[in-house]
């Protein structure tokens, strides 16, 4: 979860721009600014004609990164390289369009680009595919990934592996990409990319010798990326003769033209004219547009399969080109890609207007801006004390952070927040509450809707495994923070001499409010912090009715896991080939070992654990 | 011991993060070449190091005391060797009898000598172990999984349980005496009572070797993400501990000795094989991302190496091709990296780590001079979980369950010793 700092591609406003710099006169003022060039994009020139790129010679790939570590200044590179962008641009440093983007660095929409490279006399069509910068979309950003066979992973030479870098390899790793490991920023007279190339091999068990030094922002060695990427990567395993299969992997909304699909062909092609299906929605649209994005949309005949590109398709709401989504031909229907699910809002807050006679034109603006996110969700809510209200729900903080702040600077609006709450589940018992409800569990959005821990058997609450790099200086403080927190350590680990991983399973509760904030504060902003979805773990009842009374949680509940964590397994295989990665857990937990005895004061005592255990016994 | 790794496999199980790939047209000619060249310089750099126990364990009877750079008269022997994988009973017969052609052309390689494959119950047809068995091979590992249909399915198996059935009984048929059983229990939604009856049933068919593995949900694989994405249920760890609890007293109570973690034998079935790497003994890894450990004895030193061999299958080709070995990675280990790891694979076993063997490793510091101290290895000793008696360092009954939690107390214990 970086909170700062700058993120992503934007290659929009290197271009010659016809909008003025200030919105209202050219577009309407909640419309994202980078939508308005799509106006006049090169749809005057003729169209490309896309059958000269068959399958062998497509690499689809991302580039992944910890923000600030030049993802969009190798980006810029590329399309330089390519030239697909001018070489002449004076741009140092990508101005990002919404306030907020420049504010915090977050893509809130991702954007793509097709870049045309020979090499070795053959002519390729690479195809970037951007993600959006932060893991409260992981979601998005796995299915951005579904489109690519590979990434570049790119690692600042003097930072070193941050959270968020560890995150992201672990979403490339999991969808089974190839990866490129880049070491950016060797100009800089602090780079170490020696220690970089090290941290790399140990964490992520990648060669150092395949690591690249580069410096994005002078050039060096950048070509040598592009035919990694091409040597690395290999092309998409599809066939333009199969029916049409197309991935919808993000969606902008244009306010003349409707819907924007960002899509992928895992199989066949489409062509203007041509009648297709959501397999989500089931709905029918006839083809207006196809075409690539370069960065602009520049139209052509066809899409083949292999390439991505854009589809415009009389679609009037983002919903009706839901992320993840696979469009096939009119009665062609085909198997749809795997993993489509609606975006799931992991953190609800209340939104209140200040004054009740502001009500509608915050409802005006909340419209507005779910026009272009169709991941928050909204629901009409009334309080005692604030009025008439809603209650959001949001992919994550940071999520819920840029929504808030866009309302406030793109709208004038100011609004009471209440503080954030996660999604419990309950397991009803009441045989009542289960007719009453027609199910038994459900999901609490609003603490004030609790229902008493009679009914319920069991509840539930949200995780996240929590991502941690620090100075090994601070460690001691961030320990005692996560134990306070109520989180599991599942792992510790140097990725050298003085910077230390720490992962942590966090009820999500736990984090939504100033863990951040605390652990910035501790580190002197040194530490980074990054997270993932890690599904609904049992929460004791006692506990419940603590935490909804707003008390702290006794230690009691850490106790009680350490003791069972004598019982977990160790009958995992364990031969030839698994020796050398079983050795290296091992040693990473006695690792472990060294540093709480160094900390001190963090382990429980030993008279604690005889202490709980009498507890136990006398129950 | 030689172990060739086949990589392939028709159907990628969904719990499975090895190095293993599918491919739909394999030349497997190729294939057998390189494994065929491959095992044979790395046997011939072996014999250029003049091992005398060094290649020990896989090509002579270890003898712990022999002198490091005592020279060898005889060529080197082979105790046994392993062909794991991917699913090496996808290969032909033909592949397996040249690789073993090869070993015993380039060391002595005794009819006594184990040799198992691992075979899938969707590529192990009476008339293909048949075939198998006259390649030479002497002992069968069969990857059961479950014996149930649903189950199978979740796992992403290619084979039902009546599959399953058939394949064990003809290899017991074939191989009486020598046929293992894999099984992996802790399935998401499994109960305590549906893992009884797969016992049960196991027990019913299985032949003198069992080994019981909990299913690990690694990162990267299919039923991972299901699990985490909550299509399906995360097993409770209270729920794996009893199953792997009655387990083991099922088995030691039909006969079965509980020698290593995972691995159960009656009749003195053990696998000779798997125990060299449970000793910390040396083994050479031939294939794709096969692993090895040996000592190297050049230069009169003593150092072991770890070895990882190209995992990516084309490359490993083209680097056999070229060099006659595809070696990606050599590590020398250090005195006490190889003691953390003998005392990590060591205790794993029934019998433990004897003095001996511990001293073979470390003539300098005996093992009460690194677990007497009141330290954690006492502790340890104190709560029952470990016994450092005469014949040496090791688990208790109700130790060897929990090991995994003892081993980073042991080991810190030993880097400061």
């Amino acid at each position: 979860m970086a909170l700062a700092g700058r993120a992503a591609l934007r290659w929009g406003p290197r271009l010659p721009s016809p909008c003025p710099a200030a919105g209202p006169l050219c577009r309407p003022a909640w419309l994202p600014a980078a939508r308005c060039e799509r106006h006049y994009s090169s749809r005057g020139q003729g169209k490309l004609d896309m059958s000269t790129y068959p399958v062998e010679s497509i690499r689809n790939f991302s580039i992944i990164a910890h923000v600030d570590h030049g993802k969009s200044t190798l980006a810029d590179r590329l399309l330089e390289i390519t030239g697909t962008i001018s070489k002449t641009d004076r741009n140092k440093q990508v101005l990002d369009k919404l306030q907020v983007e420049r504010e915090r660095g977050i893509t809130v929409k991702a954007q793509s680009a097709s870049l045309f490279y020979n090499h070795e006399g053959i002519n390729y069509l690479l195809n970037l595919i951007d993600t959006p910068g932060h893991v409260d979309f992981s979601y998005e950003v796995s299915r951005s990934l579904s489109a690519c066979q590979g990434v570049i992973l790119v690692v600042d030479a003097n930072e070193g592996i941050q959270a968020q870098t560890v995150a992201n390899f672990y979403l490339a790793f999991e969808a089974q990409l190839s990866i490129i490991p880049v070491i950016n920023k060797i100009d800089l007279k602090n780079a170490d990319p020696e220690r970089v190339e090290k941290q790399i091999e140990k964490l992520f068990d990648i060669p150092r010798d395949e690591c690249i030094r580069i410096s994005a922002k002078q050039g060096t060695n950048v070509e040598k990326v592009l035919q990694k990427v091409i040597e690395k990567i290999p092309p998409p395993q599809c066939n333009t003769a199969d029916p049409l299969k197309a991935l919808v992997f993000d969606s902008t909304f244009d306010h003349y033209r409707g819907v924007i699909a960002n899509i992928a062909l895992f199989g066949g092609e489409i062509a203007k004219g041509q009648k297709i299906v959501s397999a989500h929605t089931k709905k029918r649209y006839e083809v207006n547009e196809v075409g690539i994005l370069t960065p602009n949309e520049q139209p052509t005949h066809k899409l083949y399969a292999g390439q991505v590109g854009y589809l415009i398709a009389g679609m009037k709401e983002v919903t009706e080109a839901q992320i993840g989504d696979t469009l096939f031909l009119y009665k062609q229907p085909v198997e749809p890609l795997p993993g489509f699910k609606s975006a799931k809002p992991m953190v609800f807050a209340g939104m209140y207007p200040i004054d009740q006679t502001e009500y509608n034109n915050l409802k005006s603006a909340l419209e507005r801006l779910t026009l272009n996110d169709s991941s928050v969700t909204v629901h009409r809510d009334s309080s005692l004390a604030l009025g008439a209200g809603w209650r959001l729900g949001f992919l994550g903080l940071l999520h819920m952070e840029v929504f808030n702040q866009r309302l406030e600077q793109e709208y004038n609006m100011s609004v009471i927040l209440t503080a954030p709450t996660v999604p419990y589940k309950a397991v009803l018992s009441s045989a009542k509450l289960i007719k009453e409800y027609g199910k038994d569990e459900i999901t609490i959005i609003n603490p004030a809707q609790f229902p008493d821990k009679l009914s319920v058997s069991e509840y539930l609450e949200p995780t996240v495994l929590g991502t941690i790099v620090t100075p090994h200086e601070y460690i001691g403080k961030i320990i005692t923070l996560c134990q306070d927190r109520r989180a599991v350590q599942k792992d510790m680990l140097y990725i050298d001499e003085n910077r230390v991983m720490l992962k942590y399973l966090f009820p999500l509760n736990e984090i939504v409010v100033d863990f951040y904030d605390a652990l910035k504060s501790l580190s002197s902003g040194y530490a980074s912090f990054d997270y993932e979805d890690a599904g609904y773990q049992s929460a004791d009842l006692i506990k419940m009715d603590i935490l909804v009374n707003g008390n702290p949680v006794e230690e009691l509940a850490t106790v009680i896991h350490k003791l069972k964590a004598y019982r977990k397994n160790v009958v995992a295989k364990c031969y030839g080939g698994d020796i050398t990665r079983r050795m290296k857990l091992l040693k990473r937990q006695a690792e472990g070992k060294r540093l709480m005895r160094k900390i001190g004061n963090v382990e429980v005592p030993r008279d604690a654990f005889i202490r709980v255990l009498k507890k136990e016994t006398d129950k | 011991a030689p172990c060739p790794q086949w990589p392939y496999c028709r159907k990628r199980c969904s719990y499975c993060n090895f190095n293993t790939y599918v491919v739909r047209a394999l030349d497997e000619a190729a294939v057998r070449a390189c494994l065929v060249r491959e095992a044979q310089t790395l046997l011939r750099l072996s014999q250029v190091h003049r091992c005398v126990h060094g290649m020990g364990s896989e090509w002579a009877q270890l003898r712990p005391s022999c002198p490091p750079a005592a020279p060898h008269p005889l060529p080197c022997s082979v105790t046994s060797v392993f062909f794991g994988g991917g699913t090496p009973s996808l290969a032909s017969p033909g592949t397996v009898a040249a690789v073993l052609e090869a070993v015993a052309g380039a060391a002595h390689l005794p009819a006594a000598a184990e040799v198992t494959l691992e075979a899938n119950p969707s590529s192990a047809s009476a008339s293909r172990l048949a075939g198998f068995r006259a390649a030479g091979v002497n002992r069968l590992s069969i990857g059961v999984q479950s014996l149930d249909d649903a189950e199978l399915r979740m796992l992403g198996r290619e084979h039902t349980a009546a599959e399953a059935r058939q394949a064990v009984e003809a290899a017991r048929g074939l191989f009486p005496g020598r046929t293992s059983m894999d099984l992996l229990f802790g399935l998401p939604g499994q109960s305590r009572d549906a893992w009884g009856q797969r016992l049960e049933a196991a027990l019913g068919l299985c032949d003198d070797h069992i080994s019981l593995y909990q299913l690990t949900l690694e990162r990267g694989t299919a039923l991972a993400a299901q699990v985490r994405g909550g299509a399906l249920p995360a097993p409770p760890q209270d729920l794996l501990a009893d199953m792997y609890e009655t387990a083991r007293n099922v088995l030691v109570a039909t006969g079965f000795r509980h020698y290593e973690v995972s691995n159960f034998a009656r009749k003195g079935a053990l696998s000779t094989h798997n125990l060299s790497y449970w000793r910390a003994d040396e083994y050479i890894g031939v294939g794709p991302g096969a692993h090895g450990r040996f000592v190297l004895r050049g230069e009169g030193g003593c150092s072991r190496e770890a070895r990882v061999q190209t995992p990516e299958p084309i490359t490993w080709m083209r680097e056999v091709q070229s060099q006659g070995h595809g070696t990606r990675s050599r590590a020398v280990l250090n005195p006490l990296q190889q003691l953390e790891e003998l005392l990590s694979l060591g205790l794993r076993t029934d019998e433990g780590i004897t003095h001996e063997r511990w001293g073979h490793f470390s003539p300098q510091l005996s093992l009460q001079d690194v677990f007497g101290e009141p330290e954690e290895a006492r502790a340890l000793q104190q709560s029952g979980w470990l016994v450092l008696d005469s014949g040496g360092l090791r688990c208790t009954w109700a130790g060897l369950a929990v090991l995994d939690s003892l081993l980073p107390d042991l080991l810190w214990q030993l880097q400061r010793a």
